[in-house]
């Protein structure tokens, strides 16, 4: 019944996009057709040189395309690009490189570690004001054997190098963190403190939009407390940019 | 150690700030190069016959984000098995990778000790509603295709997935490891039939000493790429 529904929904989808497909003319000797979205996938058609074919839609790096007499097929980007649009001038089609690991406005990413003995799970968002000063948000949740809980921040970072491969960076940031003790062990009440911490770390570009992530980070927790308590951070993790 | 820390931090303070000759830029994306004017267009190989106009290009349609919903059975290691629903959304990075999170939510039953003893309870009922959150990394394996009669074939893939996540149950948030393998079947270019087996591990010390349980999950799903 989902699945009808589903269904449904893209198939009027679909209709309702298709008055306006971009269509491209084959520049190559031909263009290769497979079934399916990945190189394994057979190829069962191929359209000639100087035909035009429309662009239904796009999956990673393959291309769903729909040639003159209605046949469907994946066509990888490499053989997209050697493709021309209806005035005659080469198509774009961009994949993502290192300078854009450089320039990417937003990046998305998870990592996890060890935050004062506790496991730590951390989701942040990214906005880069320019390649070499970019704002963090982050949220994660802290699992820890005596508490748990979880934490807020906001983060500047500067990297000093951004067009490096491994670019280091380093951090300042403010946030809050509210622990919850496990009752059955320790005493104690539920807290909410301000904190704030410094670190520095590696970003690291692996491929297409993938980048690695690994960073120390000091946190300063302002207890209302005689003492402010100190906890160290180790992360590692992944994140994309878009 | 704490020290150490603190001189590493002023020396990557000073490393980064030698480097903040770039702040002048701080707003701005700096002196970016502009290319040199092209006297001419690149040669064309061919000339294709279409006729020329000048036309907005409607953007592509990208569907590298897949929704959907599942339900199946949980079994709860010491609680019994039950019913499993939750959702799903992943973004396809490569046609090899992709990141999903998932939510789900259980319900634990009676432990054999709470059978046999009658009235005694280990947990209130509200602790034994099961409910986490997982966040994994996918990779597809084995693509291929089934057919289904003479005229209909169906793309399909395995995939592995592996993450981390936190489960609610027992009166605790507890830090999980979850591993996996699914079936997808896609039953249009969008729309796709999921079967999904996954083994939810967390440390729980309800029974005096910790251990880690295993939670063996297996599920059917729905999911649409938009």
């Amino acid at each position: 019944m989902l699945a009808a529904f589903a269904l449904q929904l893209t198939l009027t989808g679909s209709v309702l996009a298709a008055d306006e497909l971009r269509e491209v003319a084959v520049a190559d000797p031909y263009l290769e057709m497979h079934t399916g979205p990945g190189r394994g996938y057979p190829i069962f058609h191929v359209v000639d040189r100087g035909e035009t074919v429309s662009i239904i839609m796009q999956r990673t790096d393959w291309y769903l395309v729909r040639d003159a007499d209605g046949d469907e097929g994946w066509v990888d980007r490499e053989q997209m690009e050697l493709t021309l649009k209806p005035d005659g001038s080469a198509v774009d089609f961009k994949r993502a490189t290192i300078k854009d690991f450089t320039n990417a406005r937003w990046e998305l990413g998870l990592l996890a570690g060890d935050f004062g003995g506790a496991n730590i799970i951390s989701v942040y968002g990214g906005y880069s004001l320019n390649p070499y000063v970019s704002i963090e948000v982050w949220g994660s949740q802290i699992l820890g054997n005596f508490s748990n809980g979880w934490m807020g921040s906001v983060n500047v970072v500067h990297e000093a190098f951004p067009e490096w491969r491994i670019s280091p960076f380093f951090t300042l940031g403010a946030g809050v963190i509210h622990t919850e003790p496990k009752s059955t062990i320790v005493q104690g009440e539920d807290r909410t403190d301000q904190i704030g911490h410094v670190g520095a770390g590696f970003r690291i570009y692996a491929t297409r939009r993938f980048v690695l992530r690994a960073e120390y980070k000091s946190y300063v927790v302002f207890t209302s407390r005689d003492d402010n308590e100190e906890v160290e951070e180790w992360k590692v993790g992944f994140a994309f940019f878009f | 150690m704490e020290s150490r820390f603190r001189v590493l931090f002023l020396i990557a303070l000073v490393f980064t700030m030698s480097g903040c000759a770039a702040t002048k830029n701080l707003f701005g994306f700096g002196n970016e190069e502009t290319p040199p004017p092209t006297s001419e267009p690149p040669g064309q190989v061919i000339d294709p016959e279409v006729e020329r106009r000048e036309i907005k290009e409607p953007a592509i349609d990208k569907e590298d984000f897949e929704i959907g919903v599942f339900t199946g059975i949980m079994s709860i290691e010491d609680f019994g098995t039950n019913l499993v629903y939750g959702a799903r959304i992943a973004y396809h990075l490569t046609e090899g990778f992709f990141i999903e999170a998932t939510v789900g939510r259980s319900e634990g039953g009676l432990t054999s000790f709470e059978i046999l003893s009658g009235g005694a309870r280990l947990i209130s009922d509200s602790e034994r509603i099961l409910t986490y959150y997982n966040l994994n990394l996918g990779y597809n394996i084995l693509p291929g295709e089934v057919f289904f009669g003479e005229g209909r074939a169906y793309n399909e893939q395995l995939y592995l997935i592996a993450g981390l996540g936190s489960t609610r149950f027992a009166g605790d948030d507890r830090f999980t490891v979850n591993v996996g393998a699914g079936y997808r079947l896609l039953l249009t270019d969008s729309v796709a039939f999921h079967v999904d087996f996954r083994d939810h591990l967390f440390d729980i010390d309800l029974f005096g000493e910790e251990k880690t349980a295993h939670n063996l999950e297996a599920h059917i799903g729905v999911t649409v790429f938009f």
